[in-house]
Protein backbone atom coordinates (compact mmCIF):
# COMPACT_ATOMS: atom_id res chain seq x y z
CA UNK A 1 0.00 0.00 0.00
CA UNK A 2 1.27 3.44 -0.92
CA UNK A 3 1.60 5.87 1.94
CA UNK A 4 1.68 9.48 2.06
CA UNK A 5 2.76 11.98 4.93
CA UNK A 6 0.64 15.21 5.84
CA UNK A 7 2.17 17.86 7.88
CA UNK A 8 -0.85 19.79 9.45
CA UNK A 9 0.04 23.39 11.03
CA UNK A 10 -2.20 24.41 13.46
CA UNK A 11 -1.64 28.12 14.72
CA UNK A 12 -4.42 28.01 17.67
CA UNK A 13 -3.20 30.25 20.67
CA UNK A 14 -6.03 29.33 23.35
CA UNK A 15 -6.10 25.92 24.82
CA UNK A 16 -8.29 23.99 23.95
CA UNK A 17 -8.67 25.93 20.55
CA UNK A 18 -10.92 25.71 17.38
CA UNK A 19 -8.16 25.96 15.35
CA UNK A 20 -6.89 22.76 16.35
CA UNK A 21 -10.74 21.67 15.75
CA UNK A 22 -10.34 22.45 12.74
CA UNK A 23 -7.17 21.00 11.66
CA UNK A 24 -8.24 17.65 13.15
CA UNK A 25 -11.61 17.70 11.13
CA UNK A 26 -9.41 18.59 7.94
CA UNK A 27 -6.93 16.16 8.65
CA UNK A 28 -9.70 13.33 9.35
CA UNK A 29 -11.46 13.94 6.55
CA UNK A 30 -8.28 14.12 3.97
CA UNK A 31 -7.07 10.76 5.50
CA UNK A 32 -10.48 9.25 5.17
CA UNK A 33 -10.36 10.67 1.61
CA UNK A 34 -7.04 8.85 0.79
CA UNK A 35 -7.65 5.59 2.24
CA UNK A 36 -10.58 5.71 -0.07
CA UNK A 37 -8.43 6.24 -3.01
CA UNK A 38 -6.23 2.97 -1.21
CA UNK A 39 -3.42 5.50 0.17
CA UNK A 40 -2.44 5.01 3.88
CA UNK A 41 -1.23 8.38 5.56
CA UNK A 42 1.49 9.28 8.37
CA UNK A 43 0.20 12.35 9.87
CA UNK A 44 2.45 14.74 12.16
CA UNK A 45 0.55 17.26 13.70
CA UNK A 46 2.29 20.78 14.61
CA UNK A 47 0.65 22.58 17.21
CA UNK A 48 2.68 26.08 16.77
CA UNK A 49 1.78 27.43 20.36
CA UNK A 50 3.85 24.99 22.11
CA UNK A 51 7.00 25.87 19.66
CA UNK A 52 5.95 29.93 20.05
CA UNK A 53 9.53 30.80 21.52
CA UNK A 54 11.17 28.43 19.31
CA UNK A 55 9.25 30.15 16.09
CA UNK A 56 10.30 33.44 16.90
CA UNK A 57 13.78 32.54 17.80
CA UNK A 58 14.32 30.66 14.74
CA UNK A 59 13.58 33.99 12.79
CA UNK A 60 16.18 36.09 15.29
CA UNK A 61 19.33 33.59 15.41
CA UNK A 62 18.65 32.09 11.85
CA UNK A 63 18.60 28.58 12.63
CA UNK A 64 15.92 26.47 14.15
CA UNK A 65 16.41 25.19 17.36
CA UNK A 66 16.18 21.26 18.01
CA UNK A 67 12.95 21.38 19.57
CA UNK A 68 11.53 22.98 16.37
CA UNK A 69 13.42 20.85 13.83
CA UNK A 70 11.33 18.31 14.00
CA UNK A 71 8.26 20.09 13.08
CA UNK A 72 10.75 21.91 9.86
CA UNK A 73 11.44 18.31 9.19
CA UNK A 74 7.68 17.58 9.51
CA UNK A 75 6.91 20.46 6.64
CA UNK A 76 9.65 20.00 4.39
CA UNK A 77 9.06 15.86 4.45
CA UNK A 78 5.82 16.26 3.87
CA UNK A 79 3.60 14.90 0.54
CA UNK A 80 0.64 17.73 1.61
CA UNK A 81 0.24 20.53 4.49
CA UNK A 82 -3.04 21.44 6.10
CA UNK A 83 -1.98 24.58 7.45
CA UNK A 84 -4.83 26.32 9.81
CA UNK A 85 -4.67 29.47 11.31
CA UNK A 86 -7.02 31.54 13.77
CA UNK A 87 -7.72 35.37 12.26
CA UNK A 88 -6.60 38.00 13.32
CA UNK A 89 -6.82 41.88 12.80
CA UNK A 90 -7.94 40.75 9.23
CA UNK A 91 -5.44 38.28 8.96
CA UNK A 92 -3.11 35.12 10.07
CA UNK A 93 -1.52 35.35 13.43
CA UNK A 94 1.66 36.37 14.23
CA UNK A 95 3.05 32.73 15.37
CA UNK A 96 1.90 31.47 11.84
CA UNK A 97 3.79 33.83 9.52
CA UNK A 98 6.71 33.62 11.84
CA UNK A 99 6.76 29.99 11.45
CA UNK A 100 6.71 30.36 7.98
CA UNK A 101 8.55 33.20 7.69
CA UNK A 102 11.84 30.50 9.85
CA UNK A 103 11.67 28.11 6.82
CA UNK A 104 14.22 27.83 4.51
CA UNK A 105 13.83 29.07 0.44
CA UNK A 106 11.49 26.56 -0.99
CA UNK A 107 10.94 23.80 1.11
CA UNK A 108 6.73 24.16 0.00
CA UNK A 109 7.85 24.11 -3.80
CA UNK A 110 4.85 22.57 -5.42
CA UNK A 111 3.51 21.46 -2.21
CA UNK A 112 -0.09 20.49 -1.89
CA UNK A 113 -1.41 22.33 0.52
CA UNK A 114 -4.94 23.10 2.50
CA UNK A 115 -5.83 26.24 4.43
CA UNK A 116 -8.23 27.03 6.91
CA UNK A 117 -9.03 29.60 9.36
CA UNK A 118 -11.16 30.28 12.38
CA UNK A 119 -12.31 33.53 13.52
CA UNK A 120 -14.93 35.43 15.47
CA UNK A 121 -17.00 35.80 13.04
CA UNK A 122 -18.02 34.75 9.69
CA UNK A 123 -17.43 38.48 7.93
CA UNK A 124 -13.88 37.77 8.15
CA UNK A 125 -13.80 34.48 5.96
CA UNK A 126 -12.14 36.12 3.09
CA UNK A 127 -9.10 36.75 4.91
CA UNK A 128 -8.16 33.09 3.80
CA UNK A 129 -8.31 34.55 -0.33
CA UNK A 130 -6.61 38.02 0.38
CA UNK A 131 -4.47 37.01 3.21
CA UNK A 132 -3.15 33.20 3.62
CA UNK A 133 -3.69 32.44 0.22
CA UNK A 134 -1.16 34.74 -1.10
CA UNK A 135 1.21 34.34 1.59
CA UNK A 136 1.24 30.28 0.16
CA UNK A 137 1.41 31.53 -3.52
CA UNK A 138 4.74 33.47 -2.76
CA UNK A 139 5.84 30.38 -0.85
CA UNK A 140 4.88 28.26 -4.79
CA UNK A 141 2.80 26.09 -2.99
CA UNK A 142 -0.25 24.53 -4.98
CA UNK A 143 -3.34 25.23 -2.52
CA UNK A 144 -6.64 24.07 -2.94
CA UNK A 145 -9.46 25.64 -4.72
CA UNK A 146 -11.60 25.43 -1.44
CA UNK A 147 -10.34 26.90 1.75
CA UNK A 148 -12.38 26.19 4.74
CA UNK A 149 -13.38 29.21 7.13
CA UNK A 150 -15.10 27.73 10.50
CA UNK A 151 -17.19 30.54 12.33
CA UNK A 152 -18.85 30.12 15.52
CA UNK A 153 -21.94 29.71 14.09
CA UNK A 154 -20.44 27.05 11.50
CA UNK A 155 -19.97 24.79 15.05
CA UNK A 156 -23.79 24.28 15.56
CA UNK A 157 -25.87 24.78 11.64
CA UNK A 158 -24.03 27.60 9.54
CA UNK A 159 -25.69 30.54 8.29
CA UNK A 160 -27.97 30.83 6.26
CA UNK A 161 -26.50 30.34 2.23
CA UNK A 162 -23.61 28.76 3.83
CA UNK A 163 -23.07 25.09 2.90
CA UNK A 164 -22.43 23.26 6.68
CA UNK A 165 -18.84 23.29 7.44
CA UNK A 166 -18.88 19.36 7.36
CA UNK A 167 -19.97 19.77 3.64
CA UNK A 168 -17.16 22.09 3.19
CA UNK A 169 -14.89 20.55 5.05
CA UNK A 170 -14.82 17.13 2.58
CA UNK A 171 -14.88 19.01 -0.62
CA UNK A 172 -11.12 20.76 0.62
CA UNK A 173 -10.33 17.39 1.86
CA UNK A 174 -11.35 15.68 -1.63
CA UNK A 175 -9.09 18.22 -3.55
CA UNK A 176 -6.12 18.19 -1.28
CA UNK A 177 -6.42 13.97 -1.34
CA UNK A 178 -6.42 14.04 -5.45
CA UNK A 179 -3.45 16.36 -5.47
CA UNK A 180 -1.35 14.00 -2.79
CA UNK A 181 -2.81 10.86 -4.54
CA UNK A 182 -1.01 11.75 -7.62
CA UNK A 183 2.82 12.18 -6.40
CA UNK A 184 5.07 12.08 -3.36
CA UNK A 185 6.79 15.66 -2.67
CA UNK A 186 10.29 15.54 -4.57
CA UNK A 187 13.20 14.72 -2.73
CA UNK A 188 14.48 18.20 -0.78
CA UNK A 189 17.80 18.51 -1.98
CA UNK A 190 20.50 18.36 0.92
CA UNK A 191 22.90 21.31 -0.24
CA UNK A 192 25.54 19.89 2.16
CA UNK A 193 25.44 16.83 0.29
CA UNK A 194 27.66 15.43 -2.69
CA UNK A 195 27.84 16.40 -5.30
CA UNK A 196 28.10 20.03 -5.09
CA UNK A 197 28.55 22.31 -8.05
CA UNK A 198 31.47 21.85 -9.13
CA UNK A 199 34.36 24.88 -8.83
CA UNK A 200 35.13 24.58 -11.92
CA UNK A 201 31.39 25.72 -13.07
CA UNK A 202 31.30 28.33 -10.17
CA UNK A 203 34.35 29.88 -11.95
CA UNK A 204 32.51 30.14 -15.27
CA UNK A 205 35.29 28.97 -17.45
CA UNK A 206 37.77 31.76 -15.72
CA UNK B 1 47.19 24.44 16.92
CA UNK B 2 46.62 28.39 16.51
CA UNK B 3 44.75 30.10 19.57
CA UNK B 4 43.79 33.43 19.50
CA UNK B 5 41.60 36.17 19.72
CA UNK B 6 38.76 37.70 16.56
CA UNK B 7 37.11 41.28 17.18
CA UNK B 8 33.93 42.21 15.53
CA UNK B 9 34.62 46.30 16.62
CA UNK B 10 30.87 46.83 17.37
CA UNK B 11 30.58 49.83 19.36
CA UNK B 12 27.63 48.85 21.60
CA UNK B 13 26.32 50.48 24.99
CA UNK B 14 27.29 48.85 28.25
CA UNK B 15 23.92 47.66 29.23
CA UNK B 16 24.75 47.65 33.25
CA UNK B 17 25.36 51.49 32.68
CA UNK B 18 24.43 52.99 29.67
CA UNK B 19 27.48 54.00 28.70
CA UNK B 20 28.97 53.74 25.06
CA UNK B 21 32.37 53.67 24.39
CA UNK B 22 33.54 56.70 21.45
CA UNK B 23 35.00 55.06 18.03
CA UNK B 24 38.45 56.62 19.51
CA UNK B 25 38.10 54.45 22.91
CA UNK B 26 37.10 51.25 20.59
CA UNK B 27 39.59 51.34 18.20
CA UNK B 28 42.37 52.00 21.15
CA UNK B 29 40.48 48.84 22.55
CA UNK B 30 40.73 46.92 20.20
CA UNK B 31 44.68 47.42 19.76
CA UNK B 32 44.56 47.08 23.81
CA UNK B 33 43.26 43.55 23.15
CA UNK B 34 45.48 42.66 20.45
CA UNK B 35 48.52 43.57 22.73
CA UNK B 36 47.48 41.35 25.49
CA UNK B 37 46.54 38.66 23.46
CA UNK B 38 50.36 38.75 22.36
CA UNK B 39 51.09 39.43 26.19
CA UNK B 40 49.57 35.73 27.18
CA UNK B 41 50.85 33.87 24.47
CA UNK B 42 47.92 34.17 21.63
CA UNK B 43 48.98 33.45 18.28
CA UNK B 44 46.44 35.15 16.03
CA UNK B 45 44.60 38.56 16.51
CA UNK B 46 41.80 39.14 13.96
CA UNK B 47 39.77 41.86 12.90
CA UNK B 48 36.81 42.24 11.40
CA UNK B 49 35.95 44.63 8.27
CA UNK B 50 32.99 46.81 8.25
CA UNK B 51 31.56 50.11 6.43
CA UNK B 52 28.28 51.01 8.97
CA UNK B 53 27.80 52.45 12.07
CA UNK B 54 28.11 50.35 14.77
CA UNK B 55 31.55 48.99 13.70
CA UNK B 56 34.58 50.93 13.46
CA UNK B 57 37.22 48.77 11.64
CA UNK B 58 36.79 49.37 7.97
CA UNK B 59 40.50 49.86 7.35
CA UNK B 60 41.83 46.35 8.99
CA UNK B 61 45.72 46.81 7.73
CA UNK B 62 45.63 50.73 9.03
CA UNK B 63 45.11 48.81 12.39
CA UNK B 64 46.81 45.92 11.63
CA UNK B 65 50.32 47.77 10.80
CA UNK B 66 49.94 50.08 13.79
CA UNK B 67 49.19 45.83 15.91
CA UNK B 68 52.47 45.19 13.58
CA UNK B 69 54.64 47.39 14.87
CA UNK B 70 53.92 47.09 18.41
CA UNK B 71 53.99 43.01 19.17
CA UNK B 72 56.84 40.84 17.63
CA UNK B 73 55.02 37.61 17.62
CA UNK B 74 50.91 37.54 16.61
CA UNK B 75 49.66 36.51 13.62
CA UNK B 76 47.48 39.42 12.21
CA UNK B 77 44.80 38.19 10.31
CA UNK B 78 41.22 39.30 9.25
CA UNK B 79 37.47 38.06 10.14
CA UNK B 80 36.44 38.92 7.60
CA UNK B 81 38.06 40.74 4.76
CA UNK B 82 34.87 41.72 2.11
CA UNK B 83 36.02 39.79 -0.99
CA UNK B 84 32.78 40.75 -2.68
CA UNK B 85 32.71 44.91 -2.18
CA UNK B 86 36.85 45.73 -1.64
CA UNK B 87 38.92 45.80 -5.19
CA UNK B 88 41.09 42.73 -5.47
CA UNK B 89 43.44 44.93 -6.60
CA UNK B 90 43.55 47.13 -3.59
CA UNK B 91 43.59 43.78 -1.44
CA UNK B 92 46.27 42.44 -2.92
CA UNK B 93 48.41 45.43 -2.48
CA UNK B 94 47.35 46.18 1.10
CA UNK B 95 48.33 42.85 2.22
CA UNK B 96 51.47 42.32 0.12
CA UNK B 97 52.20 45.77 2.51
CA UNK B 98 51.52 44.33 5.63
CA UNK B 99 52.97 41.10 4.57
CA UNK B 100 56.33 43.66 4.18
CA UNK B 101 56.06 45.71 7.08
CA UNK B 102 54.73 42.49 9.75
CA UNK B 103 57.89 40.25 7.99
CA UNK B 104 55.19 37.75 7.03
CA UNK B 105 52.75 37.64 9.91
CA UNK B 106 49.87 38.08 8.04
CA UNK B 107 47.18 35.66 6.74
CA UNK B 108 43.50 36.65 5.82
CA UNK B 109 40.19 35.09 5.65
CA UNK B 110 37.98 35.99 3.14
CA UNK B 111 33.99 36.40 4.04
CA UNK B 112 31.35 38.06 1.98
CA UNK B 113 29.53 40.31 4.30
CA UNK B 114 25.96 40.02 4.92
CA UNK B 115 25.08 43.99 5.10
CA UNK B 116 22.53 44.55 1.98
CA UNK B 117 23.55 48.57 1.60
CA UNK B 118 27.12 47.98 2.06
CA UNK B 119 27.25 45.83 -1.92
CA UNK B 120 25.31 49.03 -3.40
CA UNK B 121 27.71 51.68 -1.29
CA UNK B 122 30.61 49.84 -2.98
CA UNK B 123 29.12 49.86 -6.45
CA UNK B 124 27.90 46.25 -6.32
CA UNK B 125 24.27 43.75 -5.73
CA UNK B 126 24.30 41.78 -2.42
CA UNK B 127 22.57 39.34 -4.92
CA UNK B 128 26.26 38.73 -7.07
CA UNK B 129 27.69 37.83 -3.35
CA UNK B 130 29.33 34.45 -3.98
CA UNK B 131 29.84 35.28 -7.99
CA UNK B 132 31.88 38.55 -6.47
CA UNK B 133 33.74 36.01 -3.82
CA UNK B 134 35.11 34.05 -6.89
CA UNK B 135 36.08 36.27 -9.61
CA UNK B 136 37.37 38.57 -6.89
CA UNK B 137 39.44 35.85 -5.42
CA UNK B 138 40.65 34.27 -8.53
CA UNK B 139 42.02 37.68 -10.09
CA UNK B 140 43.39 38.22 -6.18
CA UNK B 141 45.29 34.96 -6.51
CA UNK B 142 46.68 36.13 -9.61
CA UNK B 143 47.78 39.31 -8.75
CA UNK B 144 49.68 37.49 -5.73
CA UNK B 145 51.38 35.12 -7.70
CA UNK B 146 51.79 36.52 -11.63
CA UNK B 147 54.18 39.41 -11.69
CA UNK B 148 52.23 40.90 -14.77
CA UNK B 149 48.81 39.66 -15.54
CA UNK B 150 46.35 40.68 -18.08
CA UNK B 151 42.81 40.12 -16.83
CA UNK B 152 39.12 41.08 -17.81
CA UNK B 153 35.96 39.93 -15.79
CA UNK B 154 32.03 40.41 -14.94
CA UNK B 155 33.00 42.97 -12.40
CA UNK B 156 35.63 45.18 -12.60
CA UNK B 157 37.56 47.02 -15.15
CA UNK B 158 39.70 44.64 -16.97
CA UNK B 159 43.86 44.92 -16.55
CA UNK B 160 46.15 44.53 -19.14
CA UNK B 161 50.01 44.64 -17.96
CA UNK B 162 48.82 45.15 -14.54
CA UNK B 163 51.52 44.33 -11.53
CA UNK B 164 50.49 44.44 -8.12
CA UNK B 165 53.12 46.02 -5.45
CA UNK B 166 54.73 45.26 -3.58
CA UNK B 167 55.29 41.59 -4.90
CA UNK B 168 54.11 39.35 -1.77
CA UNK B 169 57.15 39.43 0.90
CA UNK B 170 59.93 36.10 -0.37
CA UNK B 171 57.15 35.86 -3.44
CA UNK B 172 55.07 33.84 -0.80
CA UNK B 173 51.03 35.22 -1.26
CA UNK B 174 49.77 34.85 2.08
CA UNK B 175 47.38 31.85 3.58
CA UNK B 176 43.90 32.56 2.98
CA UNK B 177 41.19 31.30 4.93
CA UNK B 178 37.86 31.34 3.72
CA UNK B 179 34.65 31.86 5.72
CA UNK B 180 30.88 31.25 5.60
CA UNK B 181 28.19 30.49 7.90
CA UNK B 182 25.79 28.60 5.23
CA UNK B 183 27.40 28.49 1.69
CA UNK B 184 28.37 25.09 0.46
CA UNK B 185 30.08 27.29 -2.89
CA UNK B 186 32.00 28.52 -0.48
CA UNK B 187 33.56 25.26 0.83
CA UNK B 188 33.79 24.78 -2.04
CA UNK B 189 35.99 27.06 -3.17
CA UNK B 190 38.08 27.15 -0.08
CA UNK B 191 38.47 22.91 -0.99
CA UNK B 192 39.30 23.88 -4.79
CA UNK B 193 42.05 26.23 -3.59
CA UNK B 194 43.33 23.81 -0.63
CA UNK B 195 42.91 27.39 1.46
CA UNK B 196 41.76 27.07 5.05
CA UNK B 197 37.90 27.22 5.48
CA UNK B 198 36.64 28.67 8.91
CA UNK B 199 33.38 28.71 10.42
CA UNK B 200 32.17 30.74 12.47
CA UNK B 201 30.06 28.89 14.65
CA UNK B 202 29.29 31.21 17.34
CA UNK B 203 25.86 31.72 15.54
CA UNK B 204 25.40 28.47 14.83
CA UNK B 205 24.26 24.30 16.30
CA UNK B 206 26.87 22.00 16.49
CA UNK B 207 24.88 19.40 13.67
CA UNK B 208 25.33 22.30 11.23
CA UNK B 209 29.05 23.27 11.56
CA UNK B 210 29.88 19.99 11.47
CA UNK B 211 27.89 19.13 8.07
CA UNK B 212 29.50 22.38 6.30
CA UNK B 213 32.96 21.27 7.84
CA UNK B 214 32.48 17.70 6.40
CA UNK B 215 31.87 18.91 3.09
CA UNK B 216 35.24 20.72 2.81
CA UNK B 217 36.71 18.04 4.01
CA UNK B 218 35.49 16.19 1.45
CA UNK B 219 36.57 18.53 -1.25
CA UNK B 220 39.53 19.07 -0.65
CA UNK B 221 40.41 15.64 -0.74
CA UNK B 222 38.73 15.39 -4.10
CA UNK B 223 40.41 18.03 -5.47
CA UNK B 224 44.06 16.39 -4.35
CA UNK B 225 45.14 18.17 -1.55
CA UNK B 226 45.30 15.36 0.59
CA UNK B 227 42.99 13.29 2.60
CA UNK B 228 40.15 15.06 4.35
CA UNK B 229 41.37 14.84 8.27
CA UNK B 230 44.27 16.81 6.87
CA UNK B 231 42.31 19.79 5.39
CA UNK B 232 42.71 23.13 7.12
CA UNK B 233 39.76 24.02 9.33
CA UNK B 234 39.44 26.61 11.74
CA UNK B 235 36.66 27.46 14.21
CA UNK B 236 34.97 30.32 15.87
CA UNK B 237 34.48 30.44 20.35
CA UNK B 238 32.88 32.87 22.61
CA UNK B 239 33.29 32.59 26.10
CA UNK B 240 32.69 34.54 29.46
CA UNK B 241 34.29 33.27 32.73
CA UNK B 242 34.81 33.50 36.20
CA UNK B 243 36.60 31.16 38.93
CA UNK B 244 33.13 29.92 39.88
CA UNK B 245 30.82 29.55 37.29
CA UNK B 246 27.84 30.95 38.67
CA UNK B 247 29.68 34.37 38.71
CA UNK B 248 30.45 33.65 35.58
CA UNK B 249 26.42 33.63 34.25
CA UNK B 250 25.26 36.12 36.48
CA UNK B 251 28.00 39.01 34.96
CA UNK B 252 27.57 37.80 31.46
CA UNK B 253 23.45 37.76 31.35
CA UNK B 254 22.61 41.19 30.81
CA UNK B 255 25.34 41.25 28.12
CA UNK B 256 24.38 38.19 26.77
CA UNK B 257 20.53 39.03 26.76
CA UNK B 258 20.83 42.81 25.57
CA UNK B 259 23.75 41.73 22.59
CA UNK B 260 23.59 42.27 18.92
CA UNK B 261 22.88 39.42 16.92
CA UNK B 262 20.84 37.15 19.40
CA UNK B 263 20.75 39.37 22.30
CA UNK B 264 16.53 39.48 23.18
CA UNK B 265 16.11 35.92 21.57
CA UNK B 266 17.23 32.19 23.22
CA UNK B 267 18.10 32.46 26.95
CA UNK B 268 21.57 32.09 27.17
CA UNK B 269 21.19 28.81 28.59
CA UNK B 270 19.68 27.17 25.49
CA UNK B 271 22.28 29.04 23.64
CA UNK B 272 25.41 27.83 25.31
CA UNK B 273 23.83 24.34 24.66
CA UNK B 274 23.35 25.01 20.76
CA UNK B 275 26.60 26.68 20.31
CA UNK B 276 30.20 27.57 20.76
CA UNK B 277 29.15 30.07 23.90
CA UNK B 278 30.55 28.81 27.29
CA UNK B 279 29.54 31.03 30.07
CA UNK B 280 31.11 29.43 33.34
CA UNK B 281 34.55 28.28 34.77
CA UNK B 282 37.69 27.92 33.19
CA UNK B 283 37.11 24.10 33.12
CA UNK B 284 33.39 24.61 31.39
CA UNK B 285 35.50 26.76 28.80
CA UNK B 286 38.76 23.98 28.43
CA UNK B 287 35.42 21.21 28.12
CA UNK B 288 33.71 22.88 25.80
CA UNK B 289 36.13 23.58 23.63
CA UNK B 290 37.93 20.88 23.30
CA UNK B 291 34.48 19.13 22.25
CA UNK B 292 35.00 21.50 19.06
CA UNK B 293 37.75 18.42 17.55
CA UNK B 294 34.49 15.82 17.70
CA UNK B 295 32.47 18.18 16.10
CA UNK B 296 35.04 19.33 13.22
CA UNK B 297 37.46 16.38 13.35
CA UNK B 298 40.75 17.57 14.10
CA UNK B 299 41.78 21.68 13.06
CA UNK B 300 44.56 24.19 12.98
CA UNK B 301 42.86 27.47 14.03
CA UNK B 302 40.57 28.39 17.33
CA UNK B 303 39.78 31.88 16.91
CA UNK B 304 37.38 33.42 20.14
CA UNK B 305 35.28 36.36 20.13
CA UNK B 306 36.02 38.07 23.45
CA UNK B 307 35.13 41.67 23.69
CA UNK B 308 31.68 42.32 22.18
CA UNK B 309 28.19 43.18 23.06
CA UNK B 310 29.18 46.07 25.08
CA UNK B 311 31.80 44.50 27.84
CA UNK B 312 34.02 47.08 28.85
CA UNK B 313 37.89 46.86 28.17
CA UNK B 314 38.94 46.19 32.07
CA UNK B 315 37.06 43.32 31.81
CA UNK B 316 38.05 41.83 28.56
CA UNK B 317 41.31 42.50 29.44
CA UNK B 318 40.48 40.09 33.06
CA UNK B 319 39.30 37.74 30.67
CA UNK B 320 42.63 37.49 28.36
CA UNK B 321 44.44 37.03 31.45
CA UNK B 322 42.15 34.48 33.15
CA UNK B 323 42.19 32.48 30.23
CA UNK B 324 46.27 32.89 29.49
CA UNK B 325 46.28 31.63 33.15
CA UNK B 326 44.13 28.48 33.13
CA UNK B 327 42.72 27.55 30.50
CA UNK B 328 45.49 28.35 27.39
CA UNK B 329 47.97 26.31 28.86
CA UNK B 330 45.53 22.98 28.75
CA UNK B 331 44.24 23.53 25.42
CA UNK B 332 47.91 23.48 24.36
CA UNK B 333 48.78 20.27 25.99
CA UNK B 334 45.81 18.73 24.66
CA UNK B 335 45.34 19.55 21.28
CA UNK B 336 49.27 18.35 21.60
CA UNK B 337 48.38 14.76 22.94
CA UNK B 338 45.20 14.72 20.74
CA UNK B 339 45.94 15.90 17.32
CA UNK B 340 47.43 13.12 15.27
CA UNK B 341 51.05 12.99 13.48
CA UNK B 342 49.82 12.92 9.98
CA UNK B 343 47.60 16.08 10.68
CA UNK B 344 49.29 19.45 9.83
CA UNK B 345 49.31 22.77 11.46
CA UNK B 346 48.14 25.74 9.65
CA UNK B 347 50.48 27.13 6.59
CA UNK B 348 52.13 30.68 8.08
CA UNK B 349 54.85 32.15 6.21
CA UNK B 350 57.69 30.32 7.34
CA UNK B 351 55.92 26.78 6.51
CA UNK B 352 54.54 28.20 2.59
CA UNK B 353 58.47 29.88 2.00
CA UNK B 354 60.69 26.63 3.36
CA UNK B 355 57.52 24.92 0.63
CA UNK B 356 58.32 27.13 -2.28
CA UNK B 357 62.20 27.10 -1.73
CA UNK B 358 62.03 23.00 -1.16
CA UNK B 359 59.71 22.81 -4.99
CA UNK B 360 62.41 25.72 -6.60
CA UNK B 361 65.14 23.15 -7.58
CA UNK B 362 62.95 21.48 -9.75
CA UNK B 363 61.60 23.89 -11.60
CA UNK B 364 65.07 25.95 -12.42
CA UNK B 365 66.22 22.90 -13.98
CA UNK B 366 63.75 22.26 -16.26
Amino acid sequence: MTTRKLAVISAGVRVPSSTRLLADRLTEATVAALRSRGIDVEVEVVELREHAHEVLDAVLTGFPAPGLRPAVDAVTGADGVIAVTPIFSGSYNGLFKTFFDGLDDGVLTGKPTLIGATGGTGRHSLALEHAVRPLFAYLRSVVVPTAVYAAPEDWAGGGEGVAPLDQRIARAAGELADLVAARAAPAVADPFADPVVPFSELLGGR
Amino acid sequence: MQIGVFTVGDVTPDPTNGRTPTEAERIKAMVAIALKAEEIGLDVFATGEHHNPPFVPSSPTTMLGYVAARTERLLLSTATTLITTNDPVKIAEDYAMLQHLSGGRVDLMMGRGNTGPVYPWFGQDIRDGIALAVENYALLRRLWREDVVDWEGRFRTPLQGFTATPRPLDGVPPFVWHASIRSPEIAEQAAYYGDGFFHNNIFWDAGHVRRMVQLYRRRFEHYGHGPADTAIVGLGGQFFMRKNSQDAVREFRPYFDNAPVYGHGPSLEDFSTLTALTVGSPQQVIDKTLSFREMAGDYQRQLFLVDHAGLPLKTVLEQLDLFGEEVLPVLRREYAALTPAHVPDAPTHTSLKAAAEAAEPEEVSV
